[in-house]
């Protein structure tokens, strides 16, 4: 125990003296590196511009408010564009992750060579954001809600083959070894001893990222992949802040109700 | 009692998961219209998907030759600035938060404040940090200053919601110990608070700062800083060849990012 003597008084201290002294080390090395930052921010920042930001942003909330709220009537198409994108990308991942995750799961897996491949599409999928899977997209299918559902689905699937071959490999294994014992085949015991034990996982997952799905579909359009996003940059590059700040509520508010559903469902499942 | 019953060619089958049937196909029934009405919206044209075999083969044969040098210099300040913006507003998220995470406890503070603190949590989680990038964008300015605006408000709201949490969920017999010494308030805080609820804080600043790095590589396609705009502008250029190259250098930040935190992760916990 760290004990200070001072004038033949003891006194307990939390840390010792070395102790002490690295934390003032590392503090004062995080100082330093946030000052290096904040130089290297503030060279390449134009402060004219930062500095008519309030006059800038009053007259983007005088602009805005109120909202046009007839401007809806145009909104029900993008907004029916961007569930798709979320509900179709959802399913498609669903499909492909799936089967990628019982192939990157230790105990499922047919092969250790099988198991990185496998591993390498989960990681390699989730490091890419879905809007730079757009902007891909977008180059090679065009603009449109097809490119969305696609970029939506490839970022999800690393995501959820995650999530579900973390679940497969805490399964109990005693279940399995249970049907196996009665000569039951690799398929037999994957669909009466395993797929029962993830399923309500698997569902869980895919919900989940549903709702993440859905927040994501409302920015893809910004690239020109389909939903609300086509009208929310098409509103903003004409400076028609009204319809803009519509925009902005119906993101929130169907925001707002998927997590709500999303939620449900899952408390349900449980 | 024992005898055996014929079962007339019934067999045993798994217990469905949605036990009552109405509940169960009408799930079935209304999934496969749905899917079918979103399918059929989809505007799905099989010409425009074997014009895009076609592009996606130029670009497959850019990404396995990525040009790193043509553009070097623009990729690397391009990924600085992303690593910088995300490095700072991390850490600028962080302490803002926690006045707003006490603020949104509810144990803590009257409940206008709440109300006010939950208000702000709520609408940073509710966004995209791409949406509110563009209107910080139309506020102060193309560069990298509204990015770091943005991350840090998107940070504030992850920390203020789980710092919220935590300390409506400290465990209280610390803090009776502590104050029954006579203790101050302020070493309260940092003698049993702070032990408490640091760890985890430290895990999830670095989870953060890895989430950050991700924002970071793509808020500049809406002009608000970092190797974003970079990528953007070289594949409306069709330079595709540096544009896999600016991919390539993403995923390989990305990944090296998340590797690191996580050991520091699993090293203080």
């Amino acid at each position: 125990m760290p004990v200070l003597e001072k004038n033949g008084i003891k006194t307990w201290q939390w840390r010792d003296q070395r102790q002490v002294l690295t934390e003032y080390a590392l503090w004062l090395l995080l100082l330093l590196v946030m000052l290096i930052c904040a130089r290297f921010i503030a060279e390449r920042t134009t402060w004219s511009f930062v500095l008519d930001a309030p006059r800038q942003g009053g007259e983007m909330i005088a602009r805005g408010v109120p909202p046009r709220w007839d401007y809806m009537s145009q909104l029900w198409r993008p907004l029916w564009d961007t569930l798709t994108i979320a509900t179709l990308g959802t399913a498609l991942s669903f499909i492909i992750a799936v089967p990628v995750a019982f192939l990157a799961a230790r105990n499922t897996t047919p092969h250790l060579i099988v198991r990185y491949l496998a591993l390498l599409i989960i990681v390699g999928t989730r490091s890419v954001n879905s809007l730079i899977w757009a902007l891909i997209l977008v180059v090679i299918l065009g603009p449109g809600v097809l490119s969305g559902t696609l970029a939506i689905a490839l970022r999800s699937v690393g995501f959820m083959g995650k999530l579900i071959y973390e679940g497969i490999e805490e399964i109990n294994p005693e279940p399995v070894e249970a049907i196996r014992s009665t000569g039951a085949s690799g398929a037999q015991v994957l669909s009466y001893a395993i797929w029962p034990q993830v399923i309500t996982n698997i569902l869980g997952v895919t919900i989940y990222r549903w709702d993440i799905n859905l927040r994501e579909s409302t920015v893809v359009g910004l690239v020109g992949a389909g939903g609300i996003g086509i009208q929310l940059d098409a509103s903003i590059n004409t400076l028609r802040w009204n319809q803009v700040s519509m925009i902005l509520i119906v993101i929130f508010v169907s925001v707002f109700i998927s997590e709500w559903i999303s939620a449900k469902a899952r408390q349900a499942l449980i | 009692m024992a005898q055996a019953t014929p079962l007339s060619g019934r067999r045993w089958s798994p217990p469905p998961l949605i036990k009552n049937p109405w509940i169960r196909w009408g799930l079935i029934l209304g999934a496969v219209i749905y899917f079918a009405v979103a399918l059929s919206t989809l505007q799905f044209s099989p010409e425009r998907v074997a014009r895009g075999i076609q592009r996606s083969g130029q670009l497959l044969l850019a990404f396995l030759q990525p040009d790193f040098t043509t553009r070097g210099n623009l990729i690397l300040v391009g990924i600085l600035e992303s690593v910088t913006m995300a490095a700072i507003s991390t850490v600028a998220g962080f302490i803002i938060s926690v006045p707003v995470g006490f603020g949104a406890a509810r144990n803590l503070v009257p409940v206008p404040v709440y109300l006010f603190c939950r208000g702000l949590i709520a609408l940073s989680r509710t966004f995209q940090e791409v949406i509110i990038a563009i209107l910080f964008v139309v506020m102060f300015g193309f560069g990298p200053f509204a990015g770091v605006l943005t991350l840090t408000f998107g940070s504030l709201g992850f920390f203020s919601k789980l710092l919220a949490e935590d300390i409506e969920e400290i465990d209280p017999a610390q803090v009776e110990a502590i104050r029954s010494t006579g203790a101050s308030w302020l070493k309260m805080v940092s003698y049993a608070v702070v032990p408490q609820v640091l760890p985890r804080m430290i895990g999830l600043t670095l989870y953060r700062f890895d989430i950050n790095i991700r924002e970071a590589a793509i808020l500049g396609i809406v002009g608000a800083g970092g190797i974003g705009s970079t990528l953007n502008t070289s594949l409306r250029r069709y330079d595709y060849d540096t544009a896999s190259a600016i991919i390539l250098v993403i995923i390989a930040l990305v990944m090296t990012v998340e590797l690191t935190s996580g050991w520091i992760r699993k090293r203080v916990q």
